[in-house]
């Protein structure tokens, strides 16, 4: 059954990968400006050149051989260059990866000690001004950009992951408090309590088998979340990782980086959603 | 209505009237440079400064929040629509209809959403006209923003294409579009509120992201995102407290937009 769970997510991802590259390349080569190229300006170039440049484009006017000839690069371990750039795209991916990795690491170990520890704290004391103010504080944080969270990391020196948990903390933490709360008041925890049972004891053995599945879900969304919030804290706190390279692609348009970084995201984003969902499922396997 | 929505409600009407009324609060306009006034701090003749290029502060927050709270809306009318029409239709109709719109909006759910506008922006030109960026920005957020809108409506629609009252008028001979608009559509309506009003502070904040980033609303037309992007020269942040003013507004807005729709989002789930 877990074999065939596993075999189903990587179908779906192998499947969503390829029609996502198909879309990207074809939004890249219907976007505006595909068969312009700036060398092509330069006024040291002789019109052989220029000629040359054009036909070097040419191959790429049909979406279906754009698509193909790049896949058949990817699987040949060639990503290709980047205009913008003027550097494989494999090598900036690999110098930017850890940076970033790193970055969503520390962030998102932040946010999910943070997140927790406030819901199980405001779940446990059941103080109305204690969970006011731990509401207020997430919800505010909420209505604040991830971009201006990033500037004022910058304005503050407080480093880059610390403003990714915070982008990422009040989304778990409203989930973890919601589901704590409910956990904390059903009958068989009361029970428990009445029983004189010990706070750790029923944490781990009643409350956490109880709300894993979905705090797994909301695990995987997260990864997603950071991921997203990467790219403003990257390119505002001047950190050189993925997201910083993901923005000076679009600001560029560079398209060959766009959508490798593109199928990149959403590798690892299926991914983490995938592993949560399997390790959810072990779970419940478990349990029942 | 408890006492935070009744303040959320205020804030969010004096906030309206203010940009609506922008052209009798600061009749000089957005654009217009005061080259004597270069970067000063407020005073009588600029209430919240001037920034750079001597544009009065106060009249750019005044246009940038009509802009901002006029083309956010919009936006969220342009996705709900879309969630309605894509998501409604697959779960009404099912089968492999609703498994092919599904699996589009899990490709589009699969990349975070951030990264997917900038994405699609960078697809679009960014040498543009300010009112083209204006449309390319908000049209962008509506034309992606459907996807978890669509799944829940599909939900929903799903859930009423088995419901007693739509099974009785099939009984009764009631068929194809007919069933769609007059029995499903109608039921679906509180979701679609719901939905439109939730997707109003989300496109507040990611026009504000992409104007930080430099994908957004572009110069000389002002928004909350090209206005928050002067932060960006900030040494302290005690330094010139007024230009934090854009970012206080747009957290109030968001803000009331939250209090004030605490119980639609138990709608939309």
């Amino acid at each position: 059954m877990l074999k065939k769970k596993i075999a189903g997510h990587l179908l779906v991802l192998v499947a969503i990968v390829f029609v996502g590259g198909l879309l990207s390349a074809t939004l890249v080569r219907l976007a505006p400006g595909f068969d312009t190229d700036e060398q092509e300006l330069d006024p040291h170039l002789s019109a052989e050149s220029v000629q040359a440049l054009h036909a070097a484009r040419l191959q790429d006017h049909n979406i279906l051989h754009f698509y193909f000839s790049y896949m058949n690069r990817v699987l040949h371990g060639d990503l290709g260059m980047s205009h913008a750039l003027d550097q494989p795209v494999r090598t900036l991916l690999r110098d930017r990866a850890p940076t970033t990795m790193r970055l969503l690491a520390m962030g998102l170990g932040l946010a999910w000690i943070a997140a927790l520890a406030l819901s199980l704290s405001a779940a446990w004391l059941k103080n109305s001004a204690y969970d006011a103010t731990s509401t207020l504080l997430s919800g505010t944080l909420l209505c604040l950009p991830a971009a201006v969270l990033a500037l004022l990391s910058v304005l503050w020196n407080v480093p880059g992951a610390l403003a990714i948990a915070l982008i990422v903390f009040p989304r778990i933490y409203r989930y973890a408090r919601n589901l704590l709360s409910k956990s904390y008041s059903l009958p068989h925890i009361i029970t428990a309590r009445a029983k004189g049972l010990g706070e750790g004891r029923i944490l781990f053995w009643h409350v956490v088998p109880g709300i894993a599945p979905q705090l797994l879900a909301i695990a995987g969304v997260s990864v997603s979340m950071a991921v997203g919030a990467a790219i403003p804290i990257e390119a505002l706190c001047g950190l050189a990782g993925v997201g910083q390279l993901a923005w000076q692609a679009a600001l560029a348009r560079d398209l060959p980086l766009l959508v490798n970084i593109t199928i990149l995201v959403t590798l690892v984003t299926l991914l983490a959603n995938s592993g949560a969902d399997v390790i959810s499922f072990m779970v419940r396997g478990q349990e029942s | 209505m408890n006492l935070w929505r009744k303040l959320a409600c205020a804030l969010l009407a004096i906030v309206l009237c203010a940009s609506a009324a922008a052209n009798w609060l600061a009749p000089e306009g957005y654009a217009r440079q005061d080259r004597e006034a270069i970067s000063v701090p407020p005073s009588r003749a600029h209430w919240l400064g001037t920034d750079e290029l001597g544009r009065d502060r106060f009249a750019r927050v005044l246009y940038g929040t009509r802009i901002s709270l006029l083309l956010a809306p919009a936006a969220a009318l342009l996705s709900t629509l879309m969630a309605a029409l894509i998501g409604g239709l697959a779960g009404y109709l099912g089968g492999v209809w609703a498994r092919m719109a599904m699996a589009v909006t899990d490709l589009f759910l699969s990349l975070p959403w951030l990264f997917l506008l900038i994405t699609t922006r960078a697809l679009m030109p960014l040498n543009v006209s300010p009112l083209f960026s204006v449309i390319v920005t908000f049209l962008l957020l509506g034309l992606l923003g459907w996807t978890t809108a669509a799944r829940i409506l599909c939900a929903t629609a799903a859930s009423l294409r088995t419901a007693d009252f739509v099974r009785q008028a099939r009984a009764a001979g009631v068929r194809g579009q007919r069933l769609f608009w007059i029995h499903v559509m109608p039921n679906l309506k509180p979701v679609l509120y719901a939905q439109f009003w939730i997707s109003i502070p989300v496109f507040i904040l990611s026009e504000a992201n992409l104007g930080i980033l430099g994908l957004g609303v572009a110069e000389p037309m002002p928004s909350w995102g090209s206005l928050l992007k002067e932060l960006e020269g900030l040494v302290s942040v005690g330094e010139e407290p007024w230009k934090f003013v854009p970012l206080a507004l747009l957290v109030l807005v968001v803000m009331s937009f939250q209090f004030l729709l605490s119980n639609q989002e138990e709608v939309a789930a």
